[in-house]
């Protein structure tokens, strides 16, 4: 079966990577098959950034993303550009705190940044937070094959931390 | 034992170029092709490569064509202000039979266009560009596999036919992330050597002269101006510049159902879109999803030179459809070598045609 998810936030937040370690667990370890892609303009950090992933059990051959059925939204701009259209039979999982809007389909609050930053002492792993959360929510890809593609894609030294993010994200999304 | 990587199509292009021997890249960084660039910089000073920043396009291909006359396997990656810029130069290699491979990451155009959008608009520049005549070889991929396996295969070409090669690529392609296998070690087919008793630009029956570069222990003379044989200046006997010209040529045209790489599918089909690079991905979803055996694809892998033979492979063909990310550029090639109606299918902007869009138009030819 197609999944298109769509990760939408401001630059800076590791939307892109987010998009691209989903993809990376999807086609390297769980045997699937996944495209990645982006829209993405001149701005720089703080202005919308998109990326989108589409996995497949047979081999993908449209390559873009028209209609997610999966959106992870990081920002309110993110949400005004990427998600406000999102389809009624949708899932949405959004930060709690970095989106005001609610869209008309189902959806999760998961309170990403504020746990990144205050339980897990880096703000930059809100991104990784989102996945956990994505994953236990969806399945789109199995807990095994995203830690793997997690720790493939992120400095050394922040191995722990990330692993962490990431199963706190598991946990936050099992409650949402 | 090959490696397994999900990796963006402009990475597999420099990894393709690294498997392919290719160990000097000088290059202009420009979006969408700029992570090629990156990718060789880090990676060729390893493997005892070089990689210059060049100070424009200009010299960019400029400084290739250098390289590959040290007998190195030579590239360059752009997108299309930058081809523009190369254009004089590729002549130059086309005239002194330089193997070197330039890569091409379209973005909507003319002039800056949509930098950070995907197009197939210099189709045209690639066969056209550079004043003369010429002739040069184009291959066009549609996935991240076919970044490396088409690099590795344009290295090829470019020294068995001594022609500037083009890998032919869009922002869509080169910045997709999919899964790759990259091999161990690819085929290499370094370019015929010059025989000791033949001169540096005589040529047999293919047309191709052997190769000597510097450094060889043969003296050749390099030069854009028109030459004879020894390779010295002949610059007003039309019959050297005849013999030379249409040498160049027919060296790549009259091989051209050899170097021609399309695929077929359904070949009874009256129906029939012809593509090459994204859009055919758009219509093998189209057939896929709506099983129909009036409609045939004929994709292409390799467009220059373009081989109208393939064209052949549907002899009950009524139509020609033809989605291209241009105002209709292939389609025009493809008119001129058919009596059916060849119908472009045209779109600009930056996104891919969508299947919808491609089915409305299959049901308006039915």
């Amino acid at each position: 079966m197609r999944h298109e998810v769509r990760f939408s936030g401001y630059g800076g937040q590791g939307i892109i990577l987010s998009a691209v370690i989903l993809g990376r667990a999807a086609a390297l370890y769980d045997g699937k098959y996944a495209v990645q892609t982006q829209v993405y303009g001149p701005e720089a950090r703080g202005g919308a950034s998109m990326g989108q992933v589409v996995i497949d059990d047979a081999p993908i051959l449209y390559p873009a993303v028209t209609d997610p059925g999966i959106y992870i939204i990081m920002s309110q701009q993110g949400f005004e550009k990427y998600g406000v259209a999102a389809r009624e039979d949708a899932i949405m999982v959004l930060d709690t705190d970095l989106v005001r809007s609610r869209p008309v389909c189902r959806y999760h609050e998961i309170p990403a940044t504020a746990e990144a930053k205050e339980n897990l002492g880096r703000e930059i792993v809100a991104n990784i937070v989102m996945m956990g959360a994505l994953v236990a929510i969806t399945g789109v890809v199995s807990r095994e094959a995203i830690e793997r593609a997690v720790l493939d894609s992120v400095p050394k030294g922040t191995e722990s931390l990330n692993t962490r993010a990431l199963k706190r994200g598991f946990e936050l999304g099992e409650r949402a | 034992m090959s490696r397994l990587e999900f990796m963006q199509g402009n990475a597999a292009c420099a990894e393709g170029a690294l498997a392919a021997g290719c160990r000097f890249f000088g290059g202009y960084p420009i979006t969408p092709s700029t992570e090629i660039a990156e990718t060789m910089a880090r990676r060729l000073p390893k493997v005892g490569g070089v990689f210059i920043s060049m100070e424009d396009e200009l010299a960019s291909i400029a400084a290739v064509i250098g390289a590959a006359w040290t007998g190195t396997r030579a590239m360059t990656a752009t997108s299309g202000p930058g081809f523009s810029l190369m254009m004089e130069n590729i002549g130059y290699a086309a005239m002194t039979e330089t193997p070197c491979v330039i890569v091409n990451i379209q973005r909507g155009g003319p002039s800056t266009g949509q930098p950070t959008r995907a197009a197939q608009g210099d189709m045209l520049q690639c066969r056209f560009g550079s004043h003369g005549d010429y002739s040069t070889i184009a291959l066009t991929p549609n996935s991240v596999q076919e970044m490396f396996d088409l690099t590795v295969k344009a290295f090829n070409l470019a020294d068995r036919f001594r022609v500037p090669t083009f890998l032919m690529s869009d922002e869509a392609v080169g910045h997709m992330r999919e899964r790759v296998t990259i091999p161990d070690s690819v085929d290499i087919v370094p370019p015929a050597p010059l025989l000791e008793d033949s001169l540096p630009y005589e040529a047999g029956e293919d047309g191709i002269p052997g190769f000597a570069p510097f450094g060889s222990g043969r003296s050749v003379h390099v030069t854009g101006l028109t030459h004879d044989e020894r390779g010295y200046p002949d610059t007003t006997d039309p019959e050297a510049h005849d013999r030379l010209v249409r040498r160049l040529v027919a060296k790549v045209e009259s091989a051209r159902h050899d170097i021609a790489d399309y695929e077929v599918i359904n070949p009874d089909a009256e129906r029939v879109f012809v593509t090459y690079g994204p859009p055919s991905r758009t219509v093998a979803q189209v057939m896929r999803d709506h099983p129909d055996e009036s409609v045939g694809h004929l994709r292409y892998r390799v467009v220059w030179p373009f081989d109208e033979s393939a064209l052949q492979e549907f002899p009950d063909a009524k139509v020609f459809l033809m989605p291209e990310l241009n105002m209709g550029q292939m389609a025009r090639e493809v008119q001129r070598h058919v009596d059916q109606p060849v119908v472009p299918i045209s779109k600009i902007g930056g996104e891919l045609h969508t299947p919808a869009e491609l089915l409305q138009a299959l049901e308006a030819h039915r």
